[in-house]
């Protein structure tokens, strides 16, 4: 009772020392929890770019590049896929629905991907987020364009833009005169995946851009086809994708699935199965992660010897006072325990305090990591880890307080009495 | 060997130096009997608080050359020191030493809080026994002040309560009335005296004002009992 007494009054009579000292152990918890969680979230982020979808299927090839331009927009296909292949897939009765993607154009920079409505009801991301319009509608006939959230943002399209596009890199081609048919009809909400960064056409639509590249080089002059022929056609054929995503009747046949798709005699073709890969990939490019856990690390040990040092000076500073107690028959124990027990109940109000900064700050940034890096940092429980560095905070705490206890009471109980002014 | 009022003090050949120091103090003999009060008188800077310090413990004499109490203070640890002195020894110190972010009345209480066998000896309760000794020095209307508030005599007066609650078998005040006025200075006597007198205490009290001496049974001057720096 004395003793919890004693602190109180102590702690609270030095209460900008004290709530420095609480704040700066604040800050540590909450800077060391803080990184932990957005390296949850950054993890999370990244193996839920794609969800939902069992398998992802592409010609033959490396699992992690198939990845790369079927999920991620980056690097370019080996080979494609023919339309009947893919359309035997999408029939096949262990599938449930498939979204074919036809990859290679561009438009300014972003890819163009040519997809069908599967595309708009099947494609899933973060835990099952589907695919939603900030205006407009999907793609549906050849010149129907639908962009990516940051596409919009970045080139300033609204609804009704018309855009030409490209075939391959070049910037010359098919539709490169006034003319450019292509227009804008809707516009995705953001993902905060690649699919934000990525304009959405049908398949006859990719098939149009390509009309007069035949011989693998541009049209020759006369031999450019207009958009007035396009849609004079009664159909404009498919015939090549370059990978599709496939969802599965149940979850059972994925493995069965992925095992004929690899070894089909018809097409060489490569299945991966999303979720593995990613992670995978993750553990790849994880140096990022380890990166964090560095910081971490050395977040912990500043905060942590910052504490020390506050704490140590803010005792040191003490010893007349501690010398007094001596003086009036405080024994040993009861010191300690004196300067142990406001050193522990300071690291356990700063911990406290961390983790409510924590929360307040996750509460209050989340939208803006959201909306700037599309980092969505999870608001949950403390996990074992979190806890384990809020225990050694704590615990440290107590042991700051037992170095400058126990020197105090070592030192000469006289030197502490007439220590003058 | 047993005489008919003990020793309350007893020290022999008692020499003192702080550390690397010349010897302050050097004591062939010093008696004072249970229940006797001693006025302890000697210009600044003859020792006088370090023979306070050395009695009550707070300095630490050579083995064998203080008894206090029956207890040799030399040959105890130094938690032993404490615990002797919060039990048995009540010090106004020279420079009060009271706890600054406590107030009047937690400090005048601290000593019977910390020791329980100074608590055994309280007559009444200790909030009345605190008010009680407050109210003679004329410091009841501060009991809820910050001792950092107080007036260096109402500090002294302060201290000087916390010393005698509990009644402690010796008191050791050092220069205690140096900060108070004559009226003050009869009061905190008259307290002092009375409370050595109900609980049969003995009393070393330590002045610069020689006009107190005659209120005592005995006068020491500390310079004809030291041997050191003559
Ligand atoms: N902590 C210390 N360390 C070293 N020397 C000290 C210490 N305290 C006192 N002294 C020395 O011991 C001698 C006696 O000091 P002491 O305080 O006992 O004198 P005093 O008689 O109480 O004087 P005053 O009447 O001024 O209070 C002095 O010469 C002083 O310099
Ligand atoms: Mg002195």
């Amino acid at each position: 009772m004395l003793l919890l007494h004693l602190a109180r009054k102590s702690l609270t009579n030095r209460l900008l020392t004290t709530s420095l000292t609480a704040l700066s152990i604040a800050f540590s918890v909450a800077l060391l929890v803080g990184v932990e969680n957005v390296r949850t979230g950054m993890r999370e982020s990244f193996s839920n770019t794609v969800s939902g979808t069992d398998l992802v299927v592409g010609s033959r090839g490396g699992t992690i590049q198939l990845m790369l331009y079927a999920v991620f927009g980056m690097g370019s296909p080996v080979a494609n896929i023919s339309h009947d292949t893919w359309k035997e897939w999408d029939e096949h009765p262990a599938v449930s629905w498939t979204i074919p993607y036809a990859l290679g154009d561009s438009h300014r920079g972003f890819r163009v991907i040519g997809t069908n409505d599967s595309f708009y009801e099947h494609y899933k991301y973060r835990g099952g987020q589907p695919i939603a319009f900030a205006e407009g509608r999907a793609a549906q006939s050849v010149f129907d364009v639908v962009l990516g959230a940051q596409v919009a943002e970045r080139l300033g399209y609204v609804l009704g833009d018309r855009i030409s596009v490209t075939h391959g890199m070049s910037a010359v081609g098919f539709m490169n005169h006034d003319e450019m048919p292509f227009e804008v009809v809707g516009v995705l909400e953001k993902t905060f995946t690649p699919v934000d960064r990525a304009i959405y056409v049908t398949l006859e639509g990719v098939t149009a851009i390509h009309m007069g590249w035949e011989s693998g080089g541009p049209p020759m002059p006369g031999d450019e086809i207009s958009a007035a022929d396009v849609l004079a056609m009664e159909e404009v054929p498919v015939s090549q994708i370059t990978s599709f995503f496939l969802g599965a009747e149940s979850r059972a046949y994925t493995l069965q699935l992925q095992r004929d798709i690899s070894t089909s005699e018809d097409e060489p073709l490569t299945a991966v199965i999303p979720g593995v890969a990613l992670s995978e990939m993750w553990r790849g490019i994880g140096y990022a992660e380890d990166g964090l856990l560095v910081i971490s690390g050395f977040v912990v040990l500043v905060g942590l010897l910052g504490m020390l040092v506050s704490i140590y000076t803010s005792l040191d500073a003490r010893r007349r006072e501690m010398a007094i107690l001596r003086a009036l028959g405080a024994g040993p124990r009861r010191i300690v325990s004196l300067l142990v027990l406001e050193a522990g109940t300071l690291s356990i109000i700063g911990a406290l305090l961390g983790v409510a900064f924590v929360y307040v700050g996750l509460a209050a940034l989340q939208p803006w990591l959201e909306g700037q890096f599309g980092l969505q940092v999870p608001i949950q429980a403390l996990d074992g880890m979190q806890l384990m560095y809020i225990g050694t905070v704590i615990a440290l705490g107590f042991v700051a307080g037992l170095v400058p206890a126990l020197k105090a009471y070592r030192t000469a109980l006289h030197d502490g009495l007439s220590v003058r002014i | 060997m047993v005489t008919d009022t003990p020793l309350c003090i007893d020290a022999r050949d008692l020499s003192f130096a702080y550390a690397k120091g010349p010897p302050v103090l050097d004591i062939p003999e010093l008696t004072i009997r249970s229940g006797e009060r001693v006025f302890l008188y000697g210009p600044s800077g003859s020792g006088k608080t370090t023979l306070l310090g050395l009695i009550a413990g707070v300095l630490n004499p050579p083995p064998g050359t203080l008894s206090v109490l029956g207890h040799d203070i030399g040959a105890l640890s130094s938690a032993a020191r404490d615990s002797f002195r919060a039990s048995h020894i009540g010090y106004v110190f020279q420079m009060f030493n009271l706890i600054p972010y406590l107030n009047v009345r937690d400090n005048i209480a601290l000593p019977v809080r910390i020791n329980s066998e100074r608590k055994k000896r309280l007559t009444g309760r200790l909030d009345e026994e605190v008010a009680s000794a407050a109210s003679h020095l004329g410091i009841e209307q501060l009991l809820d002040e910050k001792v950092t508030r107080l007036s260096v005599g109402q500090q002294q007066r302060v201290a000087a309560a916390r010393a005698i609650l509990g009644s402690p078998e010796l008191i050791i005040a050092d220069e205690p009335t140096s900060s108070l006025d004559a009226n003050r200075r009869h009061a905190f006597l008259d307290l002092l005296f009375a409370n050595v007198a109900d609980a049969g205490s003995t009393l070393l009290f330590v002045s610069h004002d020689l006009g107190l001496a005659d209120q005592f049974d005995r006068s020491l001057s500390l310079p004809e009992l030291n041997r050191a720096g003559e």
